[in-house]
């Protein structure tokens, strides 16, 4: 295995131009899982109306670190911030409370139930409000009327709204993934590689879906391994390699060889 | 090395299955005509495949209408809805355990252990509100027992517990009454098993009110919506911040709640708490699940279905004791009839996604 040229940060430039602080920063973050060091010291910030890319590898820490900022994993060291004050995040609920969306890898739908309850999992419309949680009475109809708005307005076009989601396209299981951050999203969208096992248009529609994000003001981050994705799309781009970050660079048609280089180390 | 993202998505397996119902661009063109009939076609045979057990439950019915003259005489059938009615409430409280991926093997152990210590506390007070509350606060307290010891104590799953509580509910059962049957239920118990309303038996009317609870409580409560969820995909359910494991204890405690009402109705009919009530009971219930159309997998189906197969189950028995069919063989029949409902739900699972995928294509 090759020794780690990690703290070269070859093409380090952060672009620091917004005044006030970031929406979201960590400041070196470490996580292992026993033996296994699966992040180690890393720091990144992220602006409001930015899309940011996190390359690496795979294996890299990416989906960990992300994990981390969603609440799924607990970091060990490290401090997160949003808009400069430390968070703490326990759990995925925390996450969502504060205002962080997650769009897993697996899409973390619920493949027997139609796109509302999924839109509103863990965050029903019920009442009355004196009730404890789980014994309201669900508001069915101003859920569905909702969940179809929203989809309109992001023009993700279901064939048929009440079928549940298991039975629909990749595509569109993506799209309601997606839509549903959206929708709820109110400072960072995270998206674990969203636009995997996607065709062309399908994709094309999730990439729609990403910009309106940030058009939303929100901070976005984004892990892909597609280059032309991400120089479409990002503001910034973070490469990760074996649970460090090696560098942060403005992807660019010009520059593409030199992340590709920084990806793999070479 | 082995690389802790890689890891990490492995415990995040039970990933979607219905990954292969994708649906791929259809580009091919139809003609409008053709295109309307297929639809009604794919409408009609969704509608079929969702009705199917309720549907077989009604040709079952004529069916044996047909073989025995016997059978559709009111005092007939009155006898398989006062028989039927503890498997339906048990099959009732499985099926909410079923629908989160779990299962209970302990309810039948739980209706006898309920019925003993109900039977020992009327010796010494003689109201039958309290044995009431009694029974269904035993059967309460085993299901928390089961979901706590499964849900806290980190099993894998639900199965060893109450195969373990199942064991525990009988011994104690068996114990407490030394082995024998004890005679003596209050008179509203003796009403509920045994009495009835109009001919309708009493105990067939309680566990309409038992579905029709659970009924509106799965349909319009948070709480029900959650059950789905943690069934459909319990990963996703812990991310979302649904309390998974409130659901899961919830449900084994309403199952445990069901084998009380069970012990009820039981108790009622035979005028006596008994340790060797609700033998096999738990085969019962799981069978009249999945009979009724449920999915073994979690997350599918609805009360309804765990009626349709206690109903069914019971109409089953009722036309084997009718036939003259043995004892023994009838054990072989309700084998062979589970194994068939099974493979019934797993072609009704493909058959359907078939159907949606081909909807889904001729929408667009």
């Amino acid at each position: 295995m090759m020794s780690g040229t990690a703290s070269k940060g070859e093409a380090s430039n952060p672009d620091s131009l917004l005044e006030g602080p970031p929406e979201l920063a960590l400041r070196n973050i470490s996580k292992r899982f026993g033996a296994i060091v699966a992040l180690d010291d890393v720091s990144l910030e992220v602006n409001r109306g930015e899309v940011l890319a996190l390359l690496g590898d795979n294996g890299a820490g990416k989906s960990t670190l992300i994990k981390c900022i969603s609440g799924v994993h607990h970091v060990d060291s490290g401090v997160i911030e949003l808009s400069g004050k430390p968070v703490q995040i326990r759990s995925p609920a925390d996450a969502r409370s504060v205002g962080i969306e997650t769009v897993y890898q697996d899409l973390a739908l619920f493949d027997n139930l139609g796109p509302s309850a999924n839109f509103y999992a863990g965050r029903e419309l019920a009442g009355p409000s004196w009730l404890p949680r789980g014994m309201r009475i669900l508001r069915g109809r101003e859920m569905d009327k909702a969940t179809r708005k929203l989809l309109d307005q992001l023009r993700v076009v279901l064939p048929n709204f009440d079928a549940v989601i298991g039975l629909l396209s990749g595509g569109q299981r993506q799209a309601v993934a997606v839509a549903r951050a959206a929708a709820f999203a109110t400072r960072v969208v995270v998206l674990d590689e969203p636009t995997a096992a996607l065709g062309v248009r399908e994709t094309r529609q999730v990439l729609d879906l990403i910009a309106h994000l940030r058009n939303q003001n929100n901070a976005v981050i984004l892990i892909t391994h597609n280059m032309d994705h991400v120089i479409d799309i990002a503001d910034r781009a973070v490469v990760m390699r074996r649970g460090r970050k090696v560098g942060e660079i403005k992807p660019k048609r010009e520059n593409q060889q030199q992340i590709v280089s920084m990806i793999v180390g070479a | 090395m082995v690389e802790p993202a890689a890891l990490a998505t492995l415990e995040d397996s039970p990933r979607m299955k219905t990954n292969t119902v994708r649906s791929h661009d259809n580009a091919s063109v139809h003609d409008e005509r053709g295109e309307a009939a297929r639809s009604r076609f794919i409408k009609l045979s969704l509608a079929s495949l969702r009705f199917g057990p309720g549907l077989i439950l009604v040709i079952l019915v004529l069916t044996l209408g047909l073989c025995s003259q016997y059978f559709f005489t009111a005092r007939n059938l009155g006898n398989v809805l006062a028989q039927t009615a503890a498997i339906a409430v048990l099959a009732m409280g499985q099926h909410l355990v079923i629908l989160t991926r779990g299962i209970d093997l302990s309810v039948g152990s739980v209706l006898a252990l309920s019925s003993v210590v109900g039977a020992l506390v009327y010796r010494q007070v003689h109201s039958g509100t309290l044995i009431i509350a009694v029974m269904i606060g035993t059967g309460l307290a085993v299901g928390f027992v089961n979901g706590f010891v499964y849900v806290w104590g980190r099993l894998p799953h639900p199965f060893i517990i109450t195969l373990a509580t199942l064991s525990i509910a009988r011994g104690l059962a068996l114990e407490l009454a030394g082995g024998a049957a004890i005679p003596g239920m209050p008179d509203i118990i003796l009403f509920l098993g045994g009495g009835s309303i109009g001919g309708v038996p009493a105990s067939a009317l309680a566990a309409c009110a038992v579905a029709l609870a659970l009924a509106g409580m799965t349909r319009w409560l948070v709480w029900g919506r959650w059950i789905y969820s943690v069934g459909g995909n319990p990963d996703a359910a812990r991310r979302t911040g649904i309390p998974t494991k409130g659901v899961l204890l919830s449900v084994y405690m309403i199952s445990g709640a069901a084998a009380g009402i069970g012990a009820v109705l039981t108790s009622g009919r035979t005028a006596a708490g008994s340790p060797l009530f609700g033998n096999l009971a738990e085969l019962d219930s799981i069978a009249a699940v999945i009979i009724g159309g449920a999915s073994f997998l979690g997350g599918r189906g609805h009360i309804g279905h765990a009626l349709i197969g206690a109903l069914m189950i019971g109409i089953i028995r009722n036309a084997l004791n009718l036939l003259n069919v043995d004892i023994f063989f009838q054990l072989i029949v309700i084998g062979v009839i589970i194994v068939l409902a099974v493979e019934a739900d797993v072609l009704r699972g493909r058959l359907e996604a078939r159907f949606r995928v081909l909807q889904s294509l001729g929408v667009k």
